[in-house]
């Protein structure tokens, strides 16, 4: 037996298998924080290429459901796939949004600054940022229509222009799928109108967006795929068929079924006498 | 370092330290773990206590520790600092896992770890001072309180081995450093070993610390590694000259602190600028560098430009200052309006504003006649109005300076009206908070906006019509009793 050519065969099989996999896959997935799960057998098959929103009440885990995914929660149970393999391994195909109320805007750093911390992860240990980053960061600044707030302290943007910089940011990640906690909380209707075309140029060019979203009235309008999500997965699939009146009012309330009661019970921690 | 005077080494150890402490501690202020540096001070005293119980019951080191106070031997100041790095480290590790793991928030989990060590340190340090043996339990004094003066040459070889050590880690790990302290869970998703980044950044400081305690003692190291990096931020918006500026200001401190307390300025200069009539020589060197840092915080927070509280004010001021301008000048165009009325062939720049008097001023504006006064002198010595006996006069200039902030004034308006739906009596009020910021690429959308809704007058430049009754100071009041009474109805409900 020749293993450099098994080893070659298993890099090719693998690459075909990569371009296959789906951006996003997730398996049996429970997440708990403290013990108590926040997030309930979730399994998931995200299509390539397409603007998907995540939609559910407050506290249905939308963003722990992306924070899971980046590693930033903990599994209790299950697995995740970016492109077929697990997401340290894929880092570099990722891009991020935080919410923006997560990061101190008081921090001593510029927009500019910011952005170029998208391409920290490339540049690996110790290597300082150097002329090609400080162009791609600008370029990125221009997407976002941020070039002349370049060199302003973060604090001295308004909300709009702060979600702005996150994006661009994430665009200095340059990666092909892109996960976005709340892009458009405490945004006005014409930095949402900027961000949406931008969303939309993604998805053109390849790239699969997920978005954590509230407004359910835009949803149809903005989204190809919806994940609707209530501490378990109620339903995903294209907008068309997903996003209907049974589904949501299963998302957003009605009865409670056995299982939810079940999930409540625990999440709350009681027992049974 | 062996042919400095012990003043010279004293200087060099504490401008070290203090620049080291302001670096290190820049990091910890940012991320707002200011309290972590009391933390770590303190939790090391039990740490301390133990190392000095461990030396003086082993025979040979009881030996060598009965014949000086201070560690003189390398080991012993090793193993002293060893017990407080350790001790300052399960203090914060405790913290980790208490505010991890239970319902104990940061702030709350710090105040009880922060209290239990230092507690049992005290306990511990009374026990050894009551025993009969410890003949150098001044030694342990000596960490408690600091003593600068009675720095070795081995101790500052160590703070010179601890400060480089943590300029280079800090020059390597800086952007690390920088996207892990600005947003830690960008940097764990981009694959940054956050928990190491943390833990480095925490070994750094409790090493920082257990350094900086032979000289300023348990109680005042914490605010060396605050007060810097603080009065840093006050001069800068960049990280990197955050931390520049901390360090100098760290070291600054150092080297003050220590001239004023041995008595530099007196031998220097004649006399000693510090002395306020008592002699300085003998002052604590520890205290006085933290009061020296203290100085230059307060210094910095309230002349630095721009964040300064003085620089502020004086922005606020100016600010307050252009509204009574534009003010002054709007009431008097509008109160003289009716003389500048356009007719057909009629040019409204080309006629003569007529007189406004200063009961007319007070009347429009609710200004005191002594404010009225003032405000037309002002305009009067800028060239804008042209005061008169008993009031002003528009001059061409201040026509023009008036007109245009009158129409940047009614534009809000209209917008507010047709663009916000809000009630023509209710305008004024909110366009007087807003027409004064307004930048004139808002007046050009403005205009624009308003020209598509053909709400503007057919000629450039003209003034439009109020949109609402001009009788401003009538209507302030009947506004303050409206909200007055809705103020009234709130405090009512239960």
């Amino acid at each position: 037996m020749n293993p450099s050519v098994t080893d070659a065969d298993r890099a090719a099989a693998a690459a075909t298998s990569a371009r296959r996999a789906p951006p996003l896959e997730i398996h049996d997935m429970t997440v708990a924080y403290h013990r108590k799960p926040v997030l309930w057998d979730i399994d998931l098959v995200a299509p390539e290429g397409q603007l998907i929103g995540i939609v559910g009440p407050n506290g249905a885990g939308k963003s722990t459901l992306i924070k899971a995914v980046l590693g930033l929660a903990p599994l209790a149970s299950g697995k995740v796939g970016i492109y077929g393999l697990p997401y340290s391994q894929q880092r570099h195909l990722v891009g991020y949004v935080p919410q923006r109320e997560t990061v101190d805007w008081d921090f001593p750093v510029t927009a500019l600054d910011v952005v170029m911390m998208g391409t920290y992860g490339r540049l690996g240990w110790f290597r300082r940022p150097g002329a090609a980053e400080r162009r791609l960061a600008e370029e990125c600044l221009e997407q976002v229509g941020m070039a002349s707030y370049a060199h302003r302290q973060i604090q001295q943007l308004s909300g709009g222009q702060q979600q702005r910089i996150f994006l661009a940011r994430a665009l200095a990640q340059d990666a092909q799928v892109y996960f976005m906690d709340e892009p458009f909380a405490g945004v006005d209707a014409a930095t949402e109108q900027a961000i949406v075309v931008l969303l939309q140029a993604l998805r053109n060019s390849g790239k699969t967006v997920f978005v954590v979203h509230h407004e359910l009235q835009t949803v149809r309008q903005y989204f190809d795929f919806v994940i609707l999500l209530n501490l378990r997965l109620v339903a995903a699939g294209p907008t068309a068929t997903t996003f209907t009146r049974a589904n949501l009012q299963q998302t957003y309330g009605g009865r409670l079924t056995i299982l939810d009661e079940a999930v409540e019970a625990v999440r709350l921690g009681e027992a049974p006498r | 370092m062996n042919g400095l005077s012990n003043t010279q080494l004293v200087l060099l150890g504490t401008s070290l330290l203090g620049g080291v402490a302001g670096i290190i501690g820049s990091f910890a202020v940012l991320r707002r773990r200011a309290l972590v540096g009391d933390l770590l001070a303190h939790s090391a005293l039990p740490g301390l206590c133990l190392a000095f119980l461990l030396l003086n019951s082993s025979s040979t080191l009881g030996r060598a520790g009965g014949e000086s106070a201070s560690a003189t031997h390398p080991w012993q100041f090793t193993v002293m600092l060893a017990g407080a790095f350790i001790a300052g480290l399960i203090g914060v590790v405790a913290v980790t896992l208490i505010s991890r793991w239970t319902r104990t928030k940061e702030d709350a989990a710090i105040g009880v770890v922060l209290g239990t060590f230092f507690g049992a340190g005290v306990v511990l340090s009374s026990w050894i001072q009551n025993l009969p043996s410890a003949s150098s339990k001044a030694g342990l004094q000596t960490y408690i309180y600091g003593q600068a003066a009675g720095m070795t040459r081995e101790d500052v070889w160590f703070i010179t081995a601890v400060s480089a050590a943590c300029l280079i880690l800090v020059t390597l790990l800086y952007k690390e450093f920088m996207v892990f302290s600005f947003d830690p869970g960008f940097a764990q998703a981009q694959g940054w070993p956050t928990l190491t980044l943390d833990l480095t950044m925490m070994g750094a400081l409790a090493l920082v610390t257990v350094v900086g305690l032979p000289t300023v003692g348990v109680v005042l190291m914490a605010a060396m590694l605050i007060l810097p990096g603080a009065a840093a931020r006050f001069w800068t918006d960049r990280l990197g000259r955050m931390l520049v500026i901390s360090g100098l200001v760290g070291a600054g401190s150092g080297v003050l602190g220590t001239l004023i307390s041995a008595g530099a300025f007196e031998e220097t200069f004649g006399f000693d600028p510090f002395r306020f009539g008592y002699n300085t020589r003998n002052l604590p060197t520890g205290p006085v560098i933290v009061l020296c840092a203290t100085s230059l915080f307060v210094l910095s927070m309230l002349f630095a430009p721009r964040r300064g509280v003085v620089a502020k004010f004086a922005r606020r001021a100016a600010i307050r200052r252009r509204i009574q301008h534009d003010h002054l000048l709007r009431s008097l165009y509008e109160l003289s309006e009716p003389s500048l009325a356009p007719g057909p062939g009629n040019i409204a720049s080309m006629a003569t504003p007529a007189e406004v008097t200063i009961a007319q001023l007070t009347e429009d504006r609710a200004w005191s006649a002594w404010r009225a006064g003032r405000l037309v002198r002002w305009a009067n010595a800028h060239g804008l109005a042209q005061r008169t006996h008993g009031g002003a006069r528009l001059t061409n200039e201040g026509l023009r300076e008036a007109r245009r902030i009158v129409r940047a004034h009614r534009m809000w308006e209209l917008f507010l009206i047709s663009g916000a739906d809000i009630a023509p009596d209710h305008v004024d009020r909110d366009a007087d908070s807003i027409e004064h910021f307004l930048t004139p690429e808002m007046i050009a959308q403005l205009e624009a906006e308003l020209t598509a809704q053909r709400k503007l007058p057919s000629a450039p430049d003209d003034v439009p019509h109020s949109p609402h009754a001009l009788s401003s100071a009538e209507q302030v009041r009947a506004d303050q009793a409206r909200a007055d009474s809705a103020r009234a109805d709130g405090d009512g409900l239960p």
